[in-house]
């Protein structure tokens, strides 16, 4: 098991290191001197000396790399241009509210899809399944933003149950704060959940062919049973491993959705770093979009042996 | 075959619906989709406006068509752009081998690192201004999908006589490429369009939503949702067309899309 989480660390870090590398290379990318990128659009020849200083711009550009990553290394992420504190300063609220935001999402999705898709493969082509496949196609050609912004018409304009602007963290207000976030969980959750569906339906279809589900039904066990002991463990290994490209895709992709409910997340601050020209930020945001997009793969991979015994003898 | 599925007939007859929809938005919208009228501000829909006016007074219909063939034409550029670099870099990988292939993959597995509208909207950052950098951004988010497909398709033809053969007779790896291995990946590829096109449109969408797209006043989907916003509980109509026209879009893709996998799924059985 050990061997096992090693060599997967192992094998994520030049995708890292590359991954890296993209985010430097990009902001120089940019037309122009990095180092007045980075200051912004001031005149101050003191302080753009000490920026190239920082960037060693005089050295080669492996070497600059080198020490931007050593500098992210001990968490020195830059300073923004626009809010002139410390990007790391930023992130960390930005990251916790896109979290709050997404975690629950993907779980209720999870816990919509794995009954739902079952139930549509066991009962295959008629019309349950047909109509668990219909909803789940509809809500696959839906876009988030859409469906968020019809919920706050409906629920918010409308109806006026759920605030339509602003935001409450948890910390500060743990029933207020979900009342802000019921609405933009409920359309993630409805969203994600129609990719999970189809997912859950076609390896439980796979499943459902395979000799050890006959054997368990021979045994005469209750099709509960045979669902709940025998199917869903094998079923669980896909399903695993897309919760968690759907969730970390999340954690920077949700950014239309934290848009439509104006929630300060971590896509919101990029697009608005987009915007203000302040490269810094927008590194940051990539930075930690990227090793937590990574970090969560590398987590479902290392867990999915404990939950799917397909993997574990692989 | 088509005729046997009514799940690809309509994605089919969609698809052709949103053609036609760009193509008369392009050439023959019913009113000058950026004409500013005043005097029929934020009207509701009518006979002589089919689905309402916005808050310029200008007729949303011909601002959704005109946004059609915005949205289709980068949808269709980034898919078009990804398809031919994608299987391109994917076949030539897959067959090269070696540190060549090795090299690419890393690179892909890094670009995959990140979610691709991330990498998208990080790349407008880059593009700033450029009228094709829509199409760029999404092109570089999407091309890794695009070559993983084609490589790993590529690495189970590579093994098979008839390639060896075309080694052997001493055509140029090159030859080989085009004229053995990217007809061979046809049906993969194709899928995988498909797919790409429906991810293009709505990333596409998000991004004009996000005010990242092509600059106003030029009409787009996701534009036209964004500016909704702001007539909310006055005029609930703009919020709608837009919307229904991207889902119905994506619904079509979709259906499409998934008719396409079981055609070619049941032709490699058979």
């Amino acid at each position: 098991m050990i061997r096992y989480a090693l060599t997967r660390l192992t094998l994520a870090l030049p995708t890292i290191i590359i991954a890296l590398f993209l985010i430097f290379v990009l902001i120089r990318l940019i037309p122009g001197d990095p180092a007045q990128l980075i200051l912004g659009e001031v005149d101050d020849p003191a302080a753009l000396a000490r920026i190239r200083a920082d960037l060693a711009l005089d050295k080669p550009l492996p070497m600059q790399f080198l020490y931007w990553v050593l500098a992210l290394a001990r968490g020195d992420f830059g300073t923004s241009i626009t809010m002139q504190s410390p990007v790391l300063d930023l992130l960390g609220p930005a990251f916790a509210v896109t979290a709050s935001l997404v975690v629950p999402s993907v779980v209720i999705a999870a816990l919509l899809a794995l009954p739902l898709g079952m139930l549509a493969a066991w009962r295959r082509n008629t019309r349950t399944d047909t109509a668990v496949v219909a909803v789940s196609t509809l809500s696959l050609s839906i876009p988030a933003f859409w469906l968020g912004l019809m919920l706050l018409l409906l629920f918010g304009v409308k109806l006026d149950l759920f605030p339509v602007v602003g935001y409450v963290s948890l910390a500060e207000d743990f029933g207020e704060g979900l009342h802000y976030l019921a609405l933009p969980v409920l359309t993630l959750a409805l969203i994600e959940a129609g990719v999970l569906v189809r997912l859950v339906r076609a390896s439980t279809v796979e499943v459902l062919q395979l000799d050890y589900i006959a054997h368990a039904r021979a045994k005469g066990l209750t099709e509960v049973a045979v669902a709940g002991r025998h199917a869903l463990p094998n079923v669980m290994g896909p399903t695993w491993t897309m919760i968690g490209l759907v969730l970390g895709g999340l954690l920077g992709g949700a950014v239309v959705i934290e848009t439509v409910f104006s929630l300060p997340g971590l896509g919101r601050l990029m697009v608005e770093a987009v915007f203000a020209r302040d490269y810094p930020l927008v590194q940051g945001c990539m930075v930690v979009v990227m090793l937590s997009y990574v970090g969560v793969n590398l987590l479902v991979e290392l867990t999915a042996p404990l939950l799917c015994p397909a993997v574990r003898h692989e | 075959m088509l005729m046997q599925r009514p799940s690809g007939i309509a994605g089919v007859t969609v698809i052709a619906l949103i053609l036609l929809a760009a193509a008369i938005g392009a050439l023959a919208p019913p009113y000058d989709p950026t004409m500013v009228d005043f005097t029929t501000r934020l009207s509701p829909p009518s006979s002589a406006h089919w689905l309402g006016t916005d808050e310029w007074g200008r007729d949303v219909l011909s601002r959704l068509l005109s946004g059609t063939a915005v949205t289709v034409a980068v949808a269709g550029l980034t898919t078009l752009l990804v398809t031919i670099s994608g299987a391109l870099l994917g076949a030539f990988s897959g067959l090269a081998g070696g540190w060549l292939d090795r090299c690419v993959v890393a690179l892909m597995d890094a670009f995959l690192a990140f979610p691709a509208l991330v990498l998208a909207i990080a790349m407008t950052a880059v593009l700033a201004g450029s009228s094709l950098a829509p199409v760029v951004a999404l092109g570089v988010a999407y091309l890794p999908y695009m070559v993983r497909v084609v490589r790993a398709h590529v690495l189970t033809l590579r093994g098979r006589d008839f390639i060896a053969a075309s080694r052997v007779m001493g055509n140029s790896p090159a030859y080989t490429l085009l004229r053995h291995v990217i007809p061979n990946t046809v049906a993969p590829v194709l899928v995988m369009s498909t797919s790409l096109f429906g991810w293009a449109l709505l990333a596409e969408s998000a991004l004009s939503f996000l005010g990242l797209g092509l600059a106003p006043p030029a009409a787009s989907w996701g534009g036209m949702l964004a500016d909704s916003r702001n007539y909310f509980a006055d005029a609930p109509w703009l919020a709608l067309a837009p919307g229904i026209a991207i889902s119905g879009a994506l619904l079509g893709i979709n259906l499409f899309g998934d008719f396409c996998r079981d055609y070619f799924d049941r032709k490699t059985k058979d």
